[in-house]
């Protein structure tokens, strides 16, 4: 308990300052410098996987296979997948914003496992420097899939990316065991579990999924592994095997991956549409608890990647329908979101923009899946671009603007500066126009028949490519620019607490927070974003 | 446990961000917790595979079930097991603050560990020796087709990821053992003596669903 004498001294200094040296940031223990390192290495991955994936965009300016040859093609289509799911779409907002929020967010002075934390960060800057190691090796070109039988034979580098991938593995999961038990053990006394923040059921239901699903796919990327490196053949039919086997093994965690990488989007959607429309959410219950819908029924809907694979039809249609339900729970939240903003207070900062771009685009990308979830269309549709349109309308769309949202709300939080609005302004409008022109035009691609992984395509199709080319270099003048204007605001930006006025618990420490978040316990007595007691007070 | 540590007022071993040491012991618990569910999980993909497979070959597999080492495996069965009781044995010392006891039954348990691990050593040799390689490296006339090469490719993965854990588990009971000697556990704080417990408990439970499989179903 605090002395009085100690009311009148200075404030401690908050986390930023309260040690400079190098070894203080690599070597901390503390959640909110780890979020900070997650934040840095996750976004200079996005910066790699961008640039690759620029490069195939420009690529396919053109019709013919210019200039590169279909081998370098496939390996750079293969880096860009590892690269943006596993080293920046995974671990991004759980392992960035989750743990620089969560323990805050539950009243809590630290994670759970400080040290484990920081093992995870070092585990997840090995495991990317290993996958960096097969670049230099010349890449795989397997595709981020790695289907055997062609990844257990093919000359390329598939052991050292694959291990990298499985040292990824072990860092979420430790991230996510950190989070679910920081969440039940560490929350403030007054704090129950039905006055958690939106953010912290999204983050703990996909911890569940990163603890559950993480383990089996390390397996199976040790089988490849293994298969390649001593020609064991696990998945080799002459040697009695089942390739079809490990697309099982395979989508089993893969698919509820997809999910790990869109329900922290969607936490970050719940707190950003009640703090700039100054309303709570319209259901509370519904979105805490459709989280775990779709973390559960996530689990069940791995088939539905494999409807060309030979599946009977009975199976096809079962995985179909179970995948329609994940679009039930998203359509829920979708619903509540909406209704949220129904005759709210909304003010057009940058958060509540990236928020309806997200809106948007993640509608498409979700009826886009439900279309895809029919085996009838699917079979039109498979392995074209329409997929390859669909999952980024739900990974770019939506992991990434909800990412970007995000980073506009918990600016001010991280760092107790602001940007400025007009450009973050600019940078929206380029990010939002140069997404939705890069990939609605592939939906139209695919429906025409264009295949997906190919270095080449039929003249006919240049048109559209043209446009998604040209805008996905608007998208990324728009991201070099958000970047710019935020490293500028983290040293000249306007000094602000609380610039939306937002009754989220974080908001109700200091920003930037003191080393251990709380000078004094949360105390709570309702869920966070009550705005509407200020209306009546 | 939450009452003796405020009863003694702070417990050293208190970490300054938990409430109370129940509250620590607690998060230590669950944690270790969520590290069995995934240790089973990433067996769990392995069970898969063997399932689908024996499935898929239910001859081959019985057949080349019947070449692996029955009394072997069932000693070995043996072992692990009693090494386990010991381990709870050990427990049970901790919690009334018997470390030199628990020092001991750890030091046993590990001792069945390593004998464990250099029987199933000797019992790959002889099966290498039999030409009973995995995959590609099959070599055993007598046996022919798909369904014994994969058997015997599962059971090197299965047991051989087996076998590490029982590898790092032997590590882990030693370090128990020697810090159990020291006096560092108490009858209060003994908690890494409970989740080593339960790794080791996770490492034989594995191995009980290993032995029908690889052993018994001939």
């Amino acid at each position: 308990m605090a002395a009085a004498e100690e009311l009148v001294a200075p404030a401690p200094p908050d986390y930023l300052r309260s040690e400079t040296t190098a070894r203080s940031w690599l070597l901390t223990t503390d959640h909110k410098r780890i979020g900070l390192l997650f934040l840095g290495a996750t976004m200079t991955a996005l910066l790699v996987g961008g640039v690759i994936a620029l490069t195939m965009r420009i690529q396919l300016a053109t019709p013919e296979a210019r200039p590169f040859d279909a081998l370098t093609y496939n390996r750079l289509f293969t880096l860009h997948g590892v690269i943006m799911v596993w080293l920046f779409l995974i671990p991004s907002i759980p392992a960035g914003f989750g743990n620089f929020l969560l323990p805050i967010m539950v009243g809590a002075r630290e994670i759970a496992f400080p040290r484990l934390n920081l093992a995870s960060f070092w585990l997840y800057v090995a495991g990317a420097l290993t996958v960096f190691a097969g670049l230099l090796y010349g890449g795989a070109d397997t595709g981020w899939t790695f289907y055997p039988p062609y990844s257990s034979t093919t000359p390329t580098a598939v052991v050292p990316i694959l291990c990298g991938v499985f040292i990824l593995g072990i860092s979420s999961t430790i991230t996510g065991l950190n989070f679910i038990v920081t969440t039940h053990s560490l929350r403030a006394r007054t704090l129950q579990w039905m006055r958690l923040p939106l953010f912290v059921w999204s983050i703990y239901a996909t911890s569940v999924i990163l603890v559950l699903a993480t383990p089996v796919l390390g397996m199976t990327l040790l089988l490849i592994i293994v298969d390649h490196a001593f020609g064991l053949g696990v998945f080799d039919p002459a040697l009695g095997g089942d390739p079809i086997l490990y697309q099982h093994l395979f989508w089993f965690y893969s698919h509820p991956a997809v999910y790990i990488m869109i329900l922290p989007a969607m936490g970050v959607v719940s707190e950003v549409v009640s703090a700039l429309s100054r309303k709570n959410g319209l259901s509370y219950r519904a979105i805490a608890l459709s989280s775990l819908g779709i973390a559960f029924a996530g689990f069940l809907t791995w088939g539905h990647h494999m409807f060309t694979a030979g599946m009977s039809s009975v199976d096809a249609a079962i995985f179909g329908i179970l995948s329609m339900l994940v679009a039930i729970f998203s359509a829920i939240k979708v619903f509540v979101w909406v209704g949220t903003l129904y005759r709210g207070s909304i003010s057009l900062e940058a958060p509540m923009l990236y928020l309806f771009t997200f809106l948007f685009v993640f509608s498409f990308g979700g009826m886009t899946g439900v279309a895809l979830a029919s085996t009838s269309l699917d079979l039109h549709w498979h392995d074209t671009y329409f997929v390859v349109a669909h999952f980024h309308l739900i990974m770019v769309g939506g992991s990434l603007t909800a990412f970007l949202a995000a980073l506009h709300y918990w600016f001010p939080k991280m760092f107790g500066r602001t940007y400025s609005a007009r450009a973050a302004l600019w940078g929206w409008a380029l990010v939002s126009f140069g997404f939705v022109f890069t990939f609605f035009p592939q939906l139209l691609l695919g429906n025409g028949g264009m295949p997906r992984r190919y270095a080449s395509y039929p003249e006919r199709f240049q048109t559209l490519n043209l446009v998604s080319t040209g805008s996905a270099l608007v998208l990324a003048t728009g991201l070099v620019w958000t970047a710019v204007y935020l490293v500028r605001a983290l040293r000249s930006g306007r000094v602000a607490e609380n610039p939306w006025g937002s009754r989220g618990f974080e908001w109700r420490t200091t920003s930037p927070p003191p080393v251990h978040n709380w000078e004094e316990p949360l105390v709570v007595d309702d869920a966070p974003h009550q705005y509407w007691r200020e209306e009546e007070a | 446990m939450s009452a003796v540590g405020s009863e003694e007022g702070i417990h050293p071993r208190l970490r300054d961000h938990f409430q109370d040491l129940g509250r620590q012991t607690h998060a230590a618990r669950l944690g270790m917790w969520l590290v069995v569910i995934s240790e089973v999980l990433l067996f769990g993909g392995l069970f898969a595979l063997y399932g689908s497979y024996r499935a898929a070959h239910a001859a081959g597999f019985r057949a080349a079930a019947g070449e692996t080492a029955l009394a072997l495996g069932t000693l070995m069965t043996y072992l692990l097991i009693v090494s386990s009781l010991f381990v709870a044995l050990a427990v049970q010392a901790i919690r009334r603050g018997a470390g030199r006891r628990a020092a001991a039954w750890l030091g046993w348990a590990a001792v069945l560990g390593v004998v464990f691990l250099g029987l199933k050593g000797w019992e790959y040799a002889s099966h290498l020796r039999a030409g009973l390689a995995p995959g590609i490296y099959y070599d055993h006339p007598a046996l022919e087709g798909g369904g014994p090469k994969l058997f015997f490719t599962l059971y090197y993965l299965m047991t051989g990821l087996h076998a590490l854990h029982v590898a790092v588990g032997v590590g882990l009971l030693l370090s128990l053992a020697v810090l159990a000697r020291r006096g560092r556990f108490d009858a209060a704080y003994h908690t890494p003596v409970e989740l080593g417990g339960m790794y080791w408990h996770l490492v034989d439970a594995v191995w009980v669903f290993l032995w029908p499989l690889f052993y018994l179903l001939r």
